[in-house]
């Protein structure tokens, strides 16, 4: 069970919105350890363009994904004014590299409407459903789908 | 504490318990007939019924209870522990080991099987078994024994639990001094300082050893140290004598009469059972030549002041050089005299093995342990990590912040590493544990598939104290539970074949671990079929993994066992076609930061090498740029760096490069190339080549930008939260706070011949 499906049954929920390329994204407040500033990554070989590298998060490897370059938009040039929402993703902890985090959400399970038509399996694989909060859209995003599978078969 | 805490110390003290009952029988079953063998395997079932009766496990203390009066009747020797009876002792030890671990977890056990073992229990306590014949030499030797000079001593022993050894004093009595014929005795004799210090002369008291008969002398140089750390004043040699005379032990010891005080005197009998029998040894004992001693002997004796001594010493050192140039010859001669008399004797052999085991007793007495939960020392191991990684840190920011060294922050600084890295140190040697528990549960699988495969096959084991950290122990359970089965699933042949191909029918297993610079080296030999090479070949053919007309070496064939779905049986059997294939055991060997090997021989069995790290925790790297990269290079791998000159660079086709080194040509490897850092490879005349090598063999030269230094660093891992990179060993984190990629030496080794590291991660990934 992932932590939206458990959190599903109990109804309400809290989410974090974070802006990545002018678009609004949000995850699910449970999932995430803390938000931190962008410290420089060690690159790893052979990684896939939007894997960063990896940082020393208080003495573990922490390996950090540029969303932006996750979902196919150009690669985030990292910042000082950058961010890292450090999320937990089943046994595994993961850094994503946002522009910057937005606000903190409570929504119900009603206010979730189902991910448009128009989006294509790429995109329809991260996301959870969309959300219009105050006339903005805000993607819920599928933390699970984000890390890719075969990076997740070895641990 | 609470019920369940006892609880929880019992079911620890019951895993003590069942290996030393497991090692007990074991040595029993290797023809120890040591009576204090055999109480500590009854005490061991004893104290498990005990503690099982007081938490009310009913079905424990039934089956101990069987087994323990089965025991006792092994120890009033009413029963022979011979092969037949340990067999259904050892597998009654799996069962109680099962009964106490279902007791813990809740588990189920075959009852079936612990039935059928009370059963056979009970028949060889009642002696119903045709096999135990009611322990007829033993009731033989029995009567022989009473008649022993003292015999009430005996008896009192035996009240308190001990038996007696059947031993018969006649030997000794016949070869006394009254003895007419000749008789052979081995002398050790290790003279200390303090003998020389008062003037002895070790060859004057050989000399005089030398007329009571005849006499060929070895010398024993063991302890001699090199020249340069050679102690003037100490004794270093000693003598293994062995003497054939008619005037007896007294004599003998009258020699050293004056000496006994300053060197280790062994005077013991070489002969067989009877006097005489040193003329059956097939030792031929070389003359002593008396003329050399004499010569070298000049009377310097009674020397009184401190120079003439000093003088008298360095002469009785050049004395024994020479003694030991003219024994020689003797050595092979006394190798050979030496493993008779250890075959005749039986009873001095079981005596000196109770002697050896009583003293091990006492040093495992010792030594008082605590028990530690592993949690605790994994958080301390952790600290003690972070510890290392501020030091670091600290270390660089007063280098780069200290202009002109004050020298009392350097010198505390310097202390402070020294001490965390002896802290480190004591803490990793807390989680070092012998291998001997997994290799004890080796015997177990062996025992189990042996039946089930109905093959005759004995475990050796050797090295099973060599110590290595406890995560690298519980890991390595798995992987070689797996090779042990294959091993005797697939290795071994059945005993028909064997004794047809000239074998003794019973197969040997053997597991060896020891050390080998900084890494614990793990050997599962048989001495099977070896690996059918036509059949591998084809197997991989058909799996489509090499073309038909591949053309491999014995060795890549051997290799090919360890692709994903490779098994050779030509049925899938109980014991192995499980869906799990060496390709397993190499993941998780390698896992561990580990590499395995095969080496086999048709018809005479394949061996397997781990080659594993001692310690998941930390090693010595160096620590070099690649790209603007920073890399750790495990120093271990590293055999020298050197600045290539461009005379030394050879082109080799289109895109190889060797470099030549002491006339010899090493392929040069980029790892900046090779890792993908970089898209063109680098002028190697501008980097630094790391000469490195490789476990499967072969040399290569990385070629890295810059050495920055070299450090020990703890090590992260990679696969928590991310992945296994190919080439990448794990990760680190330096001074700097940044983490730094731990090199693979022998995957970046193995991608230069020609398999590119992509390909491999993909296929880590399929299987």
């Amino acid at each position: 069970m992932t932590y939206a499906a458990k959190n599903l049954t109990t109804g309400g929920r809290e989410l974090i919105a974070f802006r990545v390329g002018g678009q609004e994204y949000c995850v699910n407040i449970m999932a995430v350890r803390e938000i931190r500033g962008w410290t420089p990554a060690t690159a790893m070989p052979h990684a896939p363009n939007y894997m960063l590298g990896v940082i020393n998060l208080r003495g573990a490897v922490l390996p950090i994904i540029d969303f932006s370059a996750r979902l196919g938009m150009k690669p985030a040039e990292p910042t000082v004014r950058h961010v890292i929402i450090v999320a937990q993703v089943k046994s595994q902890v993961v850094g994503l590299l946002v522009d910057a985090v937005s606000d903190i959400l409570t929504v119900s399970d009603a206010d979730i409407q189902p991910t448009p038509d128009i989006a294509s399996d790429f995109e329809r694989s991260f996301a959870r459903g969309v959300l219009a909060v105050e006339g903005r859209m805000i993607c819920l995003v599928e933390l699970d789908s984000v890390f890719p599978q075969e990076e997740r078969e070895a641990a | 504490m609470d019920m369940n805490e006892i609880k929880e110390i019992f079911f620890q003290e019951c895993e003590e318990q069942l290996a030393e009952l497991e090692s007990g029988l074991l040595k029993l079953n290797d023809g120890d007939r040591d009576p204090e063998t055999v109480n500590a395997v009854f005490r061991a079932v004893h104290s498990i019924k005990g503690g099982a009766g007081a938490f009310g496990l009913d079905d424990l203390v039934s089956f101990a209870h069987v087994f323990e009066t089965t025991l006792d009747c092994v120890r009033s020797n009413r029963l022979e522990p011979n092969q037949d009876v340990l067999k259904v002792m050892l597998k009654s030890a799996d069962v109680l080991a099962d009964l106490t671990n279902a007791a813990r977890d809740g588990g189920s056990v075959d009852e079936v099987r612990s039935r059928q073992l009370i059963k056979e229990l009970e028949a060889l306590a009642n002696g119903e078994l045709p096999q135990t014949a009611v322990a007829e030499p033993v009731a033989k030797q029995a009567p022989a024994a009473t008649p022993v000079p003292a015999p009430a001593p005996a008896a009192a022993v035996n009240e308190e639990g001990f038996q007696p050894v059947a031993f018969s004093f006649d030997d000794f009595e016949a070869s006394e001094p009254p003895a007419i014929e000749p008789t052979t005795f081995e002398v050790l004799f290790r003279p200390k300082s303090e003998l020389y210090a008062k003037g002895n002369d070790a060859t004057l008291l050989l000399r005089d050893l030398s007329r009571l008969g005849e006499m060929s002398i070895h010398c024993d140089m063991d302890e001699l140290p090199a020249l340069g750390s050679m102690n003037p004043e100490a004794a270093y040699f000693a003598w293994k004598i062995s003497l054939k005379t008619d005037k007896g032990e007294d004599a003998i010891r009258s020699v050293f009469e004056f000496a006994e005080w300053d060197c280790e005197l062994d005077v013991t009998l070489a002969g067989g059972d009877h006097a005489g029998a040193g003329d059956e040894l097939p030792m031929q004992p070389v003359p002593f030549d008396l003329s050399l001693l004499d010569e070298e002997v000049p009377a310097s004796t009674g020397a009184a002041d401190d120079d003439e001594q000093l003088a008298t010493q360095q002469r009785a050192v050049r004395d024994e050089a020479v003694s030991a140039a003219a024994t020689a010859s003797n050595v092979l001669q006394m190798a050979k005299a030496a493993r008779t008399p250890a075959e005749s004797t039986r009873s001095a052999a079981s005596a000196s093995a109770a002697q050896a085991a009583a003293q091990q007793a006492a040093a495992s007495a010792a030594t008082p342990t605590i028990r530690v939960d592993l949690d605790r020392v994994d958080r301390l191991i952790n600290l003690v990590g972070e510890l290392v990684i501020n030091q670091a840190m600290l270390s660089q920011s007063v280098i780069e912040n200290d202009t002109n060294g004050t020298s009392s922050i350097n010198m505390g600084l310097e202390e402070l590493q020294q001490l965390t890295r002896e802290i480190q140190d004591s803490v990793m040697a807390i989680r070092a544990q012998p291998v001997k528990p997994v290799f004890q549960r080796m015997s177990r699988i062996v025992r189990e598939i042996a039946d089930m495969t109905g093959k005759s096959v004995r475990l050796v084991t050797e090295g099973e104290n060599t110590e290595v950290d406890k995560t690298v122990i519980d890991k390595l359970a798995e992987p070689l539970t797996h090779m042990i089965r294959n091993a005797v699933d697939h290795g071994l042949e059945t005993p028909e074949k064997r004794v047809a191909a000239g074998k003794n029918p019973e197969g040997t297993v053997r597991l060896t671990a020891k050390h080998r610079s900084g890494r614990i080296v793990i050997e599962l030999a048989d001495d099977g079929a070896g690996i059918n090479r036509e059949k591998v070949r084809q197997k991989a053919i058909d799996n489509d993994l090499i073309a038909a007309d591949a053309n491999l070496s014995d060795e890549e064939i051997d290799n090919l066992i360890f692709h994903a779905g490779f098994s050779t049986a030509d049925k899938i059997s109980d014991i192995s076609g499980r869906g799990v294939g060496m390709d397993v055991v190499k993941r998780s060997i390698q896992a561990l930061g580990g590499r395995i090997n095969i080496s086999s021989k048709p018809g005479q069995g394949s061996v397997f090498t781990m080659s594993l790290p001692l310690t998941l925790a930390v090693l010595d790297g160096m620590v070099v740029t690649v790209a603007n990269q920073t890399l750790v290079v495990p120093l271990t791998a590293i055999v020298e760096t050197l600045q290539p000159e461009a005379s030394a660079i050879h082109s080799f086709g289109a895109a190889q490069r060797l470099i030549s080194i002491r006339n010899s040509f090493c392929p040069l490897v980029d790892v900046g190339r090779i890792l993908n850092f970089r898209a063109i490879q680098a002028n190697p005349v501008e980097g630094v080549a790391l000469l490195v090598e490789s476990e499967g063999g072969g040399q290569r030269a990385l070629m890295v930008d810059a050495i920055q230094g070299q450090r020990q660093v703890v090590i992260k891992s990679l696969e928590a939260n991310y992945t296994h990179v190919p080439g990448i060993a794990a990760a680190t984190i330096l001074g700097d706070g940044r983490v730094a990629l731990i090199l693979d030496v022998d995957a970046i080794v193995g991608a230069s011949r020609g398999h590119s590291l992509k390909p491999e991660m993909s296929l880590a990934a399929a299987g």
